[in-house]
């Protein structure tokens, strides 16, 4: 049994192993990664992300403005995207709390992010051992976290159903070309997730049925595998009150 | 005088609008094909000078236009309503204003309203096809079926006109009375115009009439006497004689020297072309990637070593089975 570990240090207790993390022994092995609430919570705020993205695009350049048909309409898409950037901003600000802790920056992070050609490129062996989250998805959540802040803050000023008397025009005119440039940025940075989860096979599990496995959670995570093995109350018989594997 | 323009004819052939469609030059989120002869241009001409306040163009406007404003209150000066609104189209400004060289107290009334600028801010901003529309003739005219009421083009506007109707959530400004020009009218303001201060009529003889004026002012002493038709938006279709012309801001802060502003310009050009391309590119290094590298996939290495991983840990006697189950060897 120390045959698979000859270097790594038991494991402290560590933020990186967040409440629902858990391992399920078995063939494959399965790690549950994301809780119910987690899923839907994160789904609520994808959906509304891609269609703010799809309305936003539709008001910023005319060779897209027939994405306002989806919507119903010019009026309708109007009247639409702030309320749906309303219901982002409440459901990414749960996200947040829910994974902040996780996502605070490590030191490995700078030594991950220093192999990021050799992950690019396919040698994954090179990496250094992560935890719940590599430096690259620290990235996506500090970014959008930023971003999305800076798009509620500007989109209200330019909101003129509501809140047309309380700024200049010139205030509006420099919320609009912020929060236009910030949705860009924060479209690109929705690409690298979406893309990340496309190409690293295994992930969409951990976002449908909240679970990876094994294997996934050793290959690109395996510190935070390592963790959840040595987990207080799990390691020495068993896993204690988390539900039987399978 | 100006000659004034004649009355309509009641001949039903002459009521056949002389414009349209066909003349549009510019057509808001739309490229158009430019009409091969360009109308004519027409401007008005407001001769702050000749003014008396009365408001007569202001009333002519609502009542042409149909439309009522609200009974407001009085602030205490002569401004009424206090700005521009959804009804009021055209607005006249009063300022009192001390000469500095003179001391003496100088009443400037300006009527406010769309400039209908040669390179209109408005239209530029609107996101909306066609819901903006620049005739050759210079009239520039919102469309309301296709307005969206999104605001844009307050934020494009130099002379913050456009204004947002709580009614129907589409944006309404002065539309040079299109409609009375298409059938060889002046606007109703011009029309109602006591002094003819205001006048229209095509823009070279409107230039020509200014000269004529702003002579007449210089020989009067008004030695700053001139034209607005400030060149920052390309010439507009409605000008003013003043008496300053050399600080317009005076007349209720019209601007010195608009244009459109710089952030527009950045949002609707730099930003679109680098944000699209900024997105294209993105997605493409996905493709590519992918293309290149494949997919990044769990070996069955990477699932044995989570068993024993998970296995030794979880088991401690009976390591065997979870950590030898489907080994190879």
């Amino acid at each position: 049994m120390s045959a698979h570990d000859p270097k790594t240090p038991v494991p402290t207790p560590a933020d990186d192993v967040q409440s629902g993390d858990a391992v399920h022994p078995g063939h494959p092995v399965t790690v549950d990664r994301y809780t119910v609430a987690a899923r839907i919570n994160h789904w609520i705020t994808a959906v509304s992300l891609v269609l703010l993205a799809l309305s936003g695009l539709a008001l910023f350049t005319p060779r897209l403005f027939f994405l306002t048909g989806l919507f119903g309409g010019g009026q309708m898409t109007r009247i639409l995207h702030p309320w749906i950037g309303v219901v982002l901003f409440c459901s990414f600000a749960l996200l947040f709390v829910r994974f902040w802790r996780a996502n605070l920056p490590k030191r490995v992070d700078a030594e991950w992010l220093a192999h990021s050609s050799d992950l690019l490129a396919g040698r994954e062996e090179k990496m250094p051992e992560v935890g719940k989250y590599n430096a690259g998805q620290k990235f996506v959540f500090w970014s959008m976290s930023a971003l999305i802040l800076v798009l509620i803050t500007s989109g209200i000023v330019m909101w003129d159903q509501y809140f047309y008397p309380y700024t200049t025009i010139e205030q509006k005119r420099i919320a609009i070309l912020v929060h236009s440039a910030t949705a860009i940025f924060a479209i690109c940075v929705w690409i690298v997730h979406v893309y990340a989860a496309i190409w690293v096979k295994g992930t969409f599990s951990a976002m449908t049925r909240g679970n990876v496995t094994g294997g996934w959670a050793w290959r690109h995570h395996r510190k935070w595998l390592r963790e959840l093995v040595g987990k207080p109350g799990s390691a020495p018989t068993g896993r204690g009150t988390h539900t039987p594997a399978e | 005088m100006f000659p004034p323009i004649p009355n309509p004819s009641v001949d039903p052939a002459a009521a056949t609008p002389r414009f349209g469609e066909k003349d549009i030059m510019r057509r808001s989120a739309s490229t158009v094909e430019p009409p091969a002869q360009r109308l004519t241009e027409v401007a008005k001409l407001i001769d702050v000078t000749k003014c008396i306040g009365c408001k007569a163009c202001q009333a002519a406007c609502l009542e042409w236009n149909q439309l009522t404003e609200e009974v407001g209150i009085n602030h205490g000066v002569y401004d009424n309503p206090m700005d521009l609104t959804e009804n009021t189209f055209t607005l006249m400004r009063f300022t009192e204003w001390v000469n500095p060289e003179t001391e003496n107290l100088e009443w400037l009334i300006r009527k406010d309203g769309c400039m209908h600028c040669e390179d209109p801010g408005c239209l530029k901003a609107c996101p909306s096809p066609g819901a903006i529309v620049q005739y050759s003739n210079g009239i520039v005219d919102f469309q309301h079926e296709n307005c969206i009421g999104c605001g844009y083009c307050i934020k494009g506007c130099p002379f913050n006109i456009p204004r947002i109707s709580k009614v129907d959530h589409t944006a309404y400004k002065c539309t040079l009375c299109s409609d009375r020009v298409a059938v060889g009218q002046g606007p109703a303001c011009q029309k109602a115009c006591p002094t003819q201060a205001i006048v229209f009529g095509t823009k070279e003889e409107m230039k020509g009439w200014a000269d004529f004026r702003i002579k007449d002012l210089k020989s009067r002493g008004f030695e700053n006497a001139g034209l607005y038709d400030p060149q920052g938006v390309g010439g507009t279709h409605v000008m003013y004689v003043l008496h300053h012309a050399d600080q317009p801001s005076i007349y209720a802060n019209l601007p010195d020297n608009p244009r459109i502003s710089p952030i527009v310009e950045t949002w609707k050009g730099i930003t679109k072309y680098m944000g699209m391309a900024l997105m294209g590119v993105a997605a493409a290094a996905g493709v590519l990637h992918y293309l290149v590298a494949g997919p990044n996939k769990v070996t069955e290495e990477d699932e044995e070593n989570a068993e024993k991983l998970a296995g030794a840990a979880d088991l401690p006697p009976p390591a065997g089975p979870a950590g030898s189950e489907g080994r190879p060897t």
